[in-house]
């Protein structure tokens, strides 16, 4: 069952803080719903679907339905995928209102990675059951060094470049400038990138996301209700999941799950590259996108360095405009889980309601992408095509 | 630079002749006698064809670097990378006992051993 024209994302919202140590967790998921309901134009009571993933505490759905007071859900779903569960959730949230189960769905995501280390509390480690656990911890791979194994075969087998690289980097904080909550709004070169310290070769500082407090939450809804609604909305077109790893010894790290999820995302939208005017792309390093870019088929395996560069990810000036929020290199990722912020502002962009200065004329159709865990090891790619009400 | 350090590894009934097997100094595969492929990480229920019928081989501890990254924060800086095995699947590991700059990949290693205590050894790779 396709769910193209299925559900509606009617309501928005991304919490301002980048730093929450005045807040609890809890907390931080309730002030996010409270802010994607209003948008929409809907209360805690039209809710009956839930959706959340690994950074809510406990039980998840459980325990945020009681603390939030969500009085009549009847279908929930704690899809945990890391950073990309929540583009996952909204393609989970559209087959269940299609299938009927629910009608409005709200998905919230919060995290304060920053707070948490200010007050002195251990960072959520990964499962130690995990049966890779015990053949890779032994060996310290972090969140640096694993991406950095990626940049490192990519440069080997295509030519990349850190300068090509950098100009990621560059396009979002072209972007990141008109944003007032980013965390970085300082516009840097491809100089300021290459001469950053290198944290893991061949990535150095600025090929790095922020690391920011906060969160975000969106509320999908049927058809039905969707005409009962005011605010502008952005249709599901079509999407796509995958799973990706080491392939049981057949490692590859030049290509990410994106290269499964796109392609049923474009097929069921009925789409091509030249239909999407705007594209969200998971940004938790520059050779995140870099790769990404490819496997979704934007331009050819191994010329994401010459595809990124000379501008042709900033709004107004090259062909393929990404993240024109800032992404996570330069605004936000919330929880060091950067899925939710890519659809927020795709949504943003088929609304019109972007930054005026990074607004695409015209954006009917749009692309998020979201890559969760390690590209250099195990990942969940889900990818997402919108449209605006008349798509 | 690694050997400097403790090294703590997760025991469980599935893994732990992997690990007393690099004890003993060597290096270990798991093989599907059914299909005849190894894999890597090693589990008893082969991965590509589902047989239960799957045992330890001893490998050639040689093999090249195929990506490896220098994590310039850590103090001291130590060499993560993926090296594939003459046998022919790729694993997690460090490089030890190497000149962090003139390190590349398709750089031929060789298996060495770093003592875990208990008669278990973690494996890492030198170059060759």
């Amino acid at each position: 069952m396709t769910i193209k024209r299925k559900a509606f994302v009617a309501g928005i919202y991304e919490h301002p803080a980048r730093v929450a140590t005045d807040k609890t967790l809890p907390q931080l998921h309730a002030e996010i719903a409270v802010g994607a309901l209003a948008d929409a134009g809907l209360g805690f009571d039209d809710v009956d679907g839930y959706f959340c993933a690994g950074d809510a505490p406990g039980l998840g759905p459980i325990n945020m339905i009681e603390y939030m007071g969500l009085n009549n859900v009847r279908h929930m779903d704690s899809t945990e995928t890391g950073g990309s569960s929540y583009l996952v959730h909204v393609r989970h949230a559209a087959q269940a209102i299609a299938a009927g189960h629910c009608h409005v769905a709200l998905i919230t995501l919060a995290g304060r990675p920053v707070a948490d280390s200010k007050e002195g509390k251990a960072p959520r480690y990964y499962n130690i059951d995990a049966p890779d656990f015990p053949f890779e911890a032994p060996y310290r791979p972090n969140v640096l060094n694993m991406y950095a194994m990626c940049a490192m075969r990519h440069m080997h087998e295509y030519g990349t470049t850190s300068e090509q690289l950098a100009w990621i980097k560059v396009a979002a904080s072209h972007h990141a400038q008109y944003n007032e909550h980013a965390r970085l709004r300082e516009v840097v070169t491809v100089e300021d990138v290459v001469n950053s310290p290198v944290v893991a070769d061949p990535l150095r500082r600025m090929d790095c996301c922020v690391i920011t407090d906060g969160g975000g939450g969106l509320v999908m809804v049927s058809p039905d209700v969707a005409k009962s609604l005011k605010r502008r909305k952005a249709q599901v077109l079509g999407a796509g999941e995958a799973p990706k790893h080491l392939m049981a010894g057949q490692v590859d790290l030049t290509y990410s799950g994106a290269r499964w999820s796109g392609p049923k995302a474009f097929e069921e939208a009925g789409v091509t590259h030249r239909d999407i005017k705007y594209a969200s792309i998971y940004d938790s390093f520059t050779i995140t996108v870099l790769e990404t870019l490819e496997d979704l088929g934007f331009c050819e395996k191994g010329k994401g360095g010459r595809f990124v560069s000379d501008g042709n990810l900033i709004s107004g000036v090259g062909k393929l405009p990404f993240n024109t929020d800032g992404g996570g290199l330069c605004s936000n990722h919330p929880g060091n889980r950067g899925g939710m912020t890519k659809i927020l502002e795709a949504v943003r962009q088929i609304r019109g309601e972007a930054h005026p200065a990074v607004q695409v004329p015209n954006c009917d159709i749009a692309l998020a992408h979201g890559t969760g865990g390690l590209l250099g090891s195990r990942m969940g790619s889900a990818t997402l095509i919108l449209g605006n009400e008349d798509a | 630079m690694n050997t400097d350090r403790p090294i703590n590894i997760t025991v469980n009934v599935e893994n732990k002749p992997y690990w007393e097997a690099a004890g003993q100094g060597k290096l270990v595969l798991r093989k599907c006698n059914s299909c005849g492929k190894m894999h890597h990480y090693p589990r008893t229920i082969c991965p590509h064809c589902h047989s239960s019928d799957t045992a330890f081989v001893e490998a050639s501890g040689r093999g090249e670097i195929y990506s490896y990254s220098v994590t310039r924060q850590a103090k001291p800086p130590y060499v993560i990378a993926y090296v594939t095995l003459e046998e022919g699947v790729t694993m997690l590991t460090n490089i030890v006992d190497c000149d962090l700059e003139g390190l590349s990949i398709g750089q031929k290693v060789k298996v060495k051993f770093l003592d875990a205590g208990e008669g278990m050894a973690l494996p890492v790779f030198a170059p060759a």
